[in-house]
């Protein structure tokens, strides 16, 4: 990449900040419709949360997919139809490589670069200020619009438990490798995706492990039969089969302590682990509710119990963060959580937009293709047809929340952005066809 | 159909299979995107091997052709051609020939080729079929009847290809049609706007010249004529011509 001290007014150039998956895609699609992108990103490679080398990547040396590639690839860029169902995360950082590197797109991106500062410059137009991550250099770019594909996981959230714990405590991403687990024992607090895959491993390594979830949770097995069991859900038929068929699929674990949960199936967001049951039904694995408090070597639990584990995991998520601007510009509020349109267009700003900002029961890169074509057409159309554009705006302002949002959900952080991918890109697509013939 | 709500790739994904694909690389790469060839009912990626690869691959084009997989529907075709076309280091140019040009436009719809080009393509089955009966009325009839398509080397070649030629590749030319592959169902928009060409004969006795023209107005065009072809431009002795008119008209698009 070339090293320009000072380019100053970027024109129509819109900035991207972040080359991970929704970056990356962000980028191509932008290019697509003709837009000039510089793209900003604070490691030397792409894949942002997929890269494993990145000190923000969450992923451990274990982790797989949890939903199967044909719901996980870009539409328009397959995954190679001969890898395993639920790709490796090696994989799934080769699959972005080659996505970046088909499309053309590092030419595109500024690497060893963050972005400190976005300041509305006034006639729509941004102030972008971007640090060299390796100390030194600072500029300020203008640009026409900016796209923020940051990643929302990255940032640990860490139970605040009273207390003194005389053990470990570590956060999930900050798991790398079974390694650690070996011969000690293991408490796993949180029942997501990443909480039941450590308490897995753990159950392959550890001396004793105990999960401790704070309530009932669905756990999807990865197949029914021999298809991937996202795949069977998604068969032609009315919603109540495939709730019916999803239930039915479900592991029932009360009877091993684990309790039933509260809510209908989706109103959390899908758990899917086949080797979690195997493992609470071999003994394994305990099963504990939440904890209450630490108390030296011990942790105590909400049913009075103590135990005393050397290492404690905290699988208890991570919150999105937009250090870089005034929380105002994305109607943050004082909890952190933005509100925007469709997850993705900021309410006041019309040339400020946010790709991968949500949380659907299928793949994530799917909703990130078609969220950022919608962002590009708009783009567009802001730039060429303003009457048309605040047209759309009004049409837009219109759509019922419910209609794209899953409103349904336990009231906690982990579901701020939780979609139901059906109704959401059906609503990206009624968007798309009010933007039609933008070229 | 929808093209964002994917129920049936979803639930049914198309399942791998062996595709064969010949390739010819240019001695040194000079960035130029690849070519993918794909060919229609009755051959094979050799068609395009004969020639027109190593001719691309000397004007320093990478050049591939795939055959998709044998008695594949459109969908699985279509699908061949895109996965050959993802695996490629940089956003491939989809050439169809034929029923090929067919899967070409349909795998349009799925993958945002750098460019695109439907050399006499069959894209409405139903005037191949007209013009067939009318050249080739014994070779046809039975394949109506789910039988054997038999061509005749009249219908198939120009007048200058040599009769032992032309009997040779005959040979290697056999088809049962598949009806889907002659539907005339609606063929998706092109993602990402690639420019579009269709080239081809108006002596060409599989494609008439109207649907030539039918096909180029699809993609906002007119079709580049090769007057005194036959059908398989790439096995006439006068090959060289209409590729070298593609790859120029692909230096000016790029």
């Amino acid at each position: 990449m070339q090293d320009t001290p000072d380019l100053g007014d970027r024109g129509g150039a819109v900035c991207v900040i972040g080359a991970g998956a929704s970056g990356l895609t962000a980028i191509k699609n932008l290019r697509e419709l003709g837009f000039a992108v510089d793209c900003y990103e604070r490691e030397t490679s792409v894949g942002g949360a997929w890269n494993w080398r990145h000190d923000r990547s969450p992923v451990s040396a274990g982790t797989h997919l949890v939903t199967s590639r044909p719901l996980t690839e870009f539409p328009d860029f397959p995954m190679p139809d001969t890898w395993p169902d639920y790709p490796h995360h090696s994989r799934v950082l080769e699959y972005l490589e080659r996505y970046a590197g088909h499309f053309g797109l590092s030419d595109h991106i500024w690497y060893g670069m963050e972005v400190v500062s976005v300041v509305p410059a006034g006639d729509g137009r941004w102030d972008v200020t971007i640090n060299s991550t390796g100390g030194g250099s600072s500029r300020v770019q203008r640009y026409a619009a900016v796209v923020i594909a940051n990643g929302h996981h990255w940032s640990p959230v860490s139970p605040e438990i009273p207390g003194d714990f005389s053990g470990q405590v570590i956060h999930a991403a900050g798991y790398k490798d079974p390694s650690r687990l070996r011969d000690r024992r293991v408490l796993v607090i949180g029942g997501g995706n990443t909480g039941c895959d450590i308490a897995v491993e753990a159950a392959q390594h550890a001396e004793r492990v105990w999960h401790s979830t704070r309530r009932g949770y669905w756990y999807g097995p990865k197949y029914i039969g021999d298809r991937p069991a996202d795949q069977v859900r998604h068969r032609k038929g009315p919603a109540w089969l495939r709730e019916r068929r999803y239930r039915r699929a479900a592991a029932d674990l009360t009877r091993w302590g684990v309790p039933a949960p509260e809510h209908a199936p989706f109103e959390s967001h899908p758990v899917v682990n086949g080797l979690l049951p195997e493992y609470l039904r071999h003994g394994r694995i305990e099963a504990v509710p939440d904890v209450s408090r630490y108390d030296g070597k011990a942790v105590e639990l909400t049913d009075g119990r103590r135990i005393e584990p050397h290492l404690v995991i905290t699988a208890t998520g991570y919150r999105p963060r937009f250090d870089f601007l005034a929380p105002e510009l994305l109607d943050i509020d004082e909890r952190g959580r933005p509100d925007l349109h469709l997850h993705v267009f900021a309410r006041k700003h019309p040339t400020l937009a946010v790709v991968g900002l949500v949380q659907p029961d299928a793949g994530l890169f799917p909703l990130a293709h078609w969220q950022s074509v919608a962002v590009a057409r708009w783009l567009r159309l802001h730039g060429t047809d303003p009457e048309r554009a605040s047209a759309v705006q009004r049409e837009e302002s219109q759509r019922p929340l419910a209609s794209w949002s899953r409103r349904r959900v336990v009231p906690t952080r982990r579901h701020w952005f939780e979609v139901d991918h059906v109704d959401y890109l059906r609503t990206v697509e009624s968007l798309l066809s009010r933007l039609e013939g933008v070229k | 159909m929808s093209e964002i709500l994917r129920f049936r790739d979803w639930a049914e994904p198309v399942p791998p299979a062996a595709r064969e694909v010949v390739s010819k690389l240019p001695e040194a790469d000079e960035g130029r995107p690849p070519l993918l060839f794909v060919p229609g009912l009755g051959h094979g990626g050799w068609a395009f091997a004969e020639h027109w690869l190593g001719h691309v691959a000397a004007r320093g084009f990478p050049a591939h052709a795939v055959t998709p997989r044998a008695g594949g529907d459109l969908r699985a075709q279509a699908h061949d051609v895109v996965q050959v076309a993802a695996s490629l280091p940089r956003q491939a140019v989809l050439i169809g020939h034929g029923t090929g040009a067919r899967v070409v436009a349909r795998a349009l719809g799925r993958y945002p080729a750098r460019a695109a080009v439907l050399v006499a393509p069959v894209l409405d089955g139903w005037a191949a079929l007209g013009a067939a009966l009318r050249s080739n009325p014994a070779g046809t009839v039975p394949a109506l009847a789910g039988g054997r398509l038999r061509f005749s080397a009249r219908q198939l070649f120009g007048a200058n290809v040599p009769a032992e030629e032309a009997a040779a590749h005959l040979e290697r030319i056999g088809a049962r049609p598949r009806a889907d592959l002659f539907g005339r169902a609606d063929l998706p928009e092109p993602v990402g706007g690639p420019p579009v060409l269709v080239a081809g004969s108006p002596d060409d006795r599989v494609v008439p010249r109207a649907a030539l023209d039918r096909a180029a107005a699809r993609y906002g065009g007119a079709p580049l004529l090769f007057p005194g072809m036959g059908h398989y431009l790439m096995l006439e002795p006068s090959w060289a011509e209409p590729i070298d008119a593609v790859l120029d008209w692909l230096l000016k698009e790029l």
